[in-house]
């Protein structure tokens, strides 16, 4: 099942040139973008580790581009992302987020029934991939 | 059209007629015939090098030898185009620099002008110079080297690195200096054939040869040697004459014979540094006028404003032996 994740998940995978184009964009309109990677998908985990620092300062995406390739070749099997920080006043929030990488193999979620006090049942989403620890998730990672 | 039928997102419609709309392919360029004649003054990137260059020329004064290497390189890019045009294929120039001369002789400034030349030929993608120094390439501890020069690059790429008093980058004295680390970087990001980066080394001409010596590695690679010479004394007053126009002051004719004077005396005390020791002999003509201008104590009109006076530069410590004697 193809993770849905962030801007751009509909389309087709970007290539490295849209990714610069993208990249390009954001650091146009003055956002810091730094590139975090994961191997546990589930679309409550906000909070991915951060490769390196964010680079700030930046005027033309190849120094990202850079960054990028080497967190592929460091994690070949890991969801890789490109992260924009809109720091002005009012926003102070991530302006764009998307996916450069996903895992050859995505195995996808469960949908858990989950019994609640007085008998309400609720609903739990369970990524088939976090049954192994982390690190053996994904082949390569 | 695509139409959301219930919930969910409208497929990628595969009508003909919207799938041709919406990728436009850009036109490919034609090669031009064998015998086609290709003008080179109509080239629209022609137009913006020539004012660059005529801008180099009316803005710097001397430095003919510069002017004319700065015109060779930005013609063999122009001819390099044309030749594309015509589907012959050349590898792509190196465009490394290094710029050698004494201190304030420009060299900062032409890097400014090649940038725009080089960007409107389109060999770099902005008219943008990155300044360095040894701080911000070389590290403090083992293994800090490598990230900080390579955020330099990537803070560059696309324009021009231009590392200032490149000779301090290798220290022979000390082995285990990180300068070398550096240099090393820089090789290999300077024989990436994609990159669009540009590196200009600059520093004063007998330790940059030094350097190069050093390092034949790095010489070889760098095939654009431009020699800054030191001005003599007419273009100074040239300069100085130039500044003073620039910030909307001029020189009474006394006062540009003294000025005159001053650069004589001047050049010949250490630490001359051309036209940056004429800014600041220009910067401090301009508190004295300004004290003097206080102290008038009466209502002021603009000539009063504009004028240095030969007061003003005879203020100057340099002249102070001869109110001595004077006195």
């Amino acid at each position: 099942m193809k993770l849905r994740y962030g801007t751009f998940s509909y389309l087709p995978d970007l290539t490295d040139d849209e990714i610069a184009a993208q990249v390009k964009y954001a650091l146009d309109q003055g956002w810091p973008v730094s590139v975090e990677h994961t191997d546990d998908p589930h679309p409550r985990n906000v909070y991915w580790e951060m490769w390196g620092l964010p680079m700030f300062d930046l005027a033309e995406p190849d120094g990202v581009l850079a960054q990028i390739t080497e967190c592929r070749r460091a994690f070949p099997g890991r969801y890789v992302r490109v992260l924009a920080y809109d720091a002005r006043l009012g926003k102070q929030t991530t302006a764009l987020s998307f996916l450069v990488q996903r895992p050859a193999e995505e195995p996808g979620f469960l949908l858990e029934r989950v019994e609640g006090p007085d008998r309400t049942q609720r609903y739990a989403l369970r990524s088939y991939a976090t049954d192994k620890p982390a690190g053996a998730r994904y082949a390569g990672a | 059209m695509n139409t959301s039928q219930g919930f969910g997102f409208p497929r990628p419609s595969t009508d003909p007629a919207t799938v041709a709309r919406t990728e436009e392919l850009p036109a490919e360029p034609v090669t031009l015939a064998d015998d086609a004649e290709l003008d080179l003054s109509v080239d629209e990137a022609a137009a913006r090098v020539e004012q660059t260059l005529a801008a180099l020329d009316a803005e710097l004064v001397g430095l003919a030898s510069v002017k004319r290497r700065v015109r060779e390189i930005a013609s063999l890019l122009q001819v390099d185009r044309a030749r594309e045009r015509f589907g012959l294929t050349s590898s792509r120039p190196t465009l490394h620099m290094s710029f050698t001369g004494g201190p304030g002789t420009g060299k900062t400034t032409v890097a400014m002008r090649m940038a725009s030349i080089l960007h409107a030929l389109g060999y770099i993608r902005a008219p943008r110079v990155h300044v360095v120094t040894r701080d911000d390439l070389v590290g403090q501890f083992i293994g800090h080297t490598a990230p900080k020069t390579k955020e330099a690059l990537a803070r560059a790429a696309g324009g021009v690195l231009f590392i200032d008093e490149a000779y301090y980058l290798f220290r022979p004295e000390n082995e285990r200096d990180y300068g070398q680390e550096v240099i090393e970087i820089l090789l290999t990001e300077m024989e990436d054939e994609r990159g669009d980066l540009v590196v200009v080394f600059a520093g004063y001409p007998d330790r940059m040869a030094r350097f190069f010596s050093a390092n034949p590695g790095l010489s070889s690679r760098v095939p654009h040697h431009i020699e800054f010479k030191d001005y003599d004394h007419a273009e100074l007053v040239q300069i100085a004459d130039l500044m003073v126009a620039a910030e909307n002051f001029r020189f009474d004719e006394e006062a540009r014979g003294v000025f005159s004077e001053y650069l004589t005396r001047r050049m010949e005390r250490p630490n001359f540094s051309n036209a940056r020791s004429v800014r600041n002999a220009v910067e401090r003509c301009r508190l004295r006028q300004a004290r003097r201008l206080v102290g008038l104590n009466r209502p002021l009109r603009k000539e009063d404003l504009v004028t240095l006076t030969a007061e003003d530069v005879r203020g100057s410590s340099l002249f102070a032996d001869d109110e001595g004697a004077a006195v």
